[in-house]
């Protein structure tokens, strides 16, 4: 076991050797941060690196296990999605009306992170306020997917997937508003967890569409997203959507024992245009899982077909009253001097790139007089229908499982220019976010191009416990994410 | 849904967005199929089906009337892109 890079160990692992005293915080994140130098001038997944707090926060973890403090997380490595809020530390959601932005406080969840005695190494690219499926909206740069440089790492969170797979931390936090860890996982052959609604606080999240948000996990392995969810979950007082509910210890749900669980395969999640081999892949996840003793048999959401226009009215309308507050006035960027209203307008018209300025119009006209009926509260309505479909499905089975993404990683360039297109690589996790249920992506294969493939496990609201434990018994039979990419 | 060129400078006129000639051209065309490609929403008979805006029973958290220290005044207005006495500076309001 010790012939295994510091890099590529797993929080579990790490925990082990802190524990034993084989390893100290210090050594590990200093493996961790020659990682980033040696790799990151080409994934380029950091936006920023806080490489002298990180080492003094791995010494004042040393100091706490000294006295003889432990826990899962002190003295491990993790890197934050720029679009969480860190005290000091520069926050730009990939966006330059924020260029500059130095947070006043943390978000909950790295408070968390950091009480937990976690090293923070650096900020990761994301989408312009996550909105985007590739990390090309990003104002700064794109990230390259570890296993093929040419190829996007799925976004929004593709900062976070792309440092995790490349070893350039233990984990990451991302958001996933429609699929904006579970995809980036799925595209990069990490683990991405998506709590449900309400299980993990919002507070100092980034606003893009509030009744979608939710604040995520990137892992090596599932046991590792457990370990991070135990971290990040529960009430706060900060957050009037954060559900007041016990937590339980997610480790304790990695059983490996799926006989007799209930699985469903929506039929409507192997449609036209879903790439041959990650049908493949994920029939032969499902067929795994069988074996194991899991109750497999098909089930139908059938509203399936319209959760994307559903999602691409509901999010940009929240977007549209959510980014109002970039005006030029308390933060970030500032143009046109003149008058306050070319303040606003200029601010705004220079500030935001080009998607952004495209989801808050579509949300404006989806919001404005003569249209809502049509638009937005029609919507909200088929939403409705949605969350029914999966009410009604898991009446029948525990969980449900079918892609995380109908494709491998595409091209850098390759859907830049049809936004409609682009909008298509979140067909498959757009659903979970409007029924505010949890769902995760863990690999389950290999294209003969050698790009992952990501099987989606989904449960109820707050059934995370249920998910792991699929997803976990499916990971220790096979050997996918054992696998790391050529860097 | 085709947008008139009219109609998406009324929505850049909204969302207070100063949108170049050739934005709102390129706007005006995939916003066009976007909304295009959302119509078959119409297709589902939804008059009996209530709205969802939120999927928590929870509705107006409310807490105690405690006082808290607020952020420091000195560290919020560092973000600020002009200050001026502990205050945010901004183009005059009133002519």
């Amino acid at each position: 076991m010790n012939d295994v890079a510091l890099h590529q160990l797993t929080i579990h692992e790490a925990r082990e050797r802190l524990a034993a005293g084989e390893v100290t915080a210090v050594a590990l994140t200093e493996a961790v941060l020659d990682r980033i130098g040696a790799t990151d001038g080409e994934v380029k997944a950091y936006l920023a690196l806080t490489p002298e707090q990180a080492l003094k926060q791995a010494r004042a973890a040393d100091e706490r296990r000294g006295a003889g403090e432990g826990g899962p997380l002190l003295g491990v490595p993790l890197a934050i999605k720029d679009v969480l809020c860190t005290e000091g530390i520069p926050t730009t959601a990939g966006s330059r009306i924020l260029e500059g932005f130095v947070p006043p406080y943390d978000a909950t969840v790295v408070r968390r992170l950091r009480e937990a005695g976690a090293v923070i190494t650096g900020k990761t690219n994301t989408d312009e306020f996550a909105m985007g499926s590739s990390t090309e909206n990003s104002a700064y740069f794109t990230t390259r997917n570890p296993w093929d440089l040419e190829r996007v790492p799925g976004g929004s969170s593709g900062g976070s997937a792309a440092a995790v797979a490349a070893g350039s931390c233990l984990a990451a936090l991302g958001s996933d508003t429609g699929g904006s860890v579970r995809q980036p996982a799925g595209l990069c052959g990490v683990v991405g967890l998506k709590p449900s609604y309400g299980r993990v606080s919002r507070y100092g999240l980034i606003a893009f569409a509030s009744s979608l948000d939710q604040v995520g996990v990137l892992a090596k392995d599932v046991r590792d997203a457990a370990i991070m969810l135990g971290v990040i979950a529960g009430h706060d007082p900060c957050d009037g959507t954060s559900m007041d509910l016990p937590v339980p210890d997610y480790e304790v749900a990695l059983t490996g024992d799926v006989d007799g669980v209930r699985v469903g395969v929506p039929r409507e999640y192997f449609i036209e245009g879903i790439q041959p081999e990650v049908e493949a892949a994920v029939r032969g996840a499902v067929d795994r899982l069988a074996e194991l003793g899991a109750e497999v048999e098909e089930v139908s959401l059938p509203h399936t077909d319209y959760a994307l226009p559903v999602y691409y009215l509901i999010a940009p309308a929240e977007a549209s009253a959510n980014l109002a507050r970039y005006d030029g006035v308390r933060y970030g960027l500032r143009e046109g001097r003149e008058s306050l209203e070319a303040m606003y307008r200029d601010t705004r018209g220079q500030g935001f790139g080009p998607e952004v300025k495209r989801r808050i119009m579509l949300g404006t006209y989806a919001l404005s007089a003569g249209y809502y009926d049509a638009y937005y509260l029609k919507a909200q309505k088929v939403r409705t229908l949605i969350k029914d479909d999966f009410d009604a499905a898991f009446e029948k089975v525990d969980v449900i499982v079918g892609p995380t993404s109908p494709t491998t990683a595409f091209r850098i360039g390759e859907k830049a220019d049809d936004p409609l297109q682009m909008y298509l690589a979140d067909v498959f996790t757009l659903s979970m976010n409007l029924a505010g249920i949890c769902g995760m992506s863990v690999p389950c294969g290999f294209d003969d191009q050698g790009l992952p493939i990501g099987l989606q496990v989904m449960g109820p609201a707050f059934a995370e416990g249920e998910v792991l434990r699929v997803a976990h018994a499916y990971e220790q039979e096979s050997d996918w994410h054992e696998r790391h990419p050529d860097l | 849904m085709k947008l008139s060129r009219e109609e998406v400078e009324h929505i850049a006129d909204l969302s207070k967005l100063t949108l170049s000639e050739e934005e709102i051209t390129r706007f005006q065309g995939q916003l066009s199929a976007i909304l295009e490609h959302f119509d078959r929403l119409q297709e589902l008979e939804t008059e009996d089906i209530p709205p969802t805006a939120t999927v928590l029973p929870l509705r107006s958290v409310m807490r105690e009337d405690d006082a808290r220290p607020p952020l420091d005044r000195e560290k919020v207005l560092e973000n600020a892109p002009e200050a001026e006495d502990g205050c945010f500076r901004v183009p005059a309001v009133l002519e």
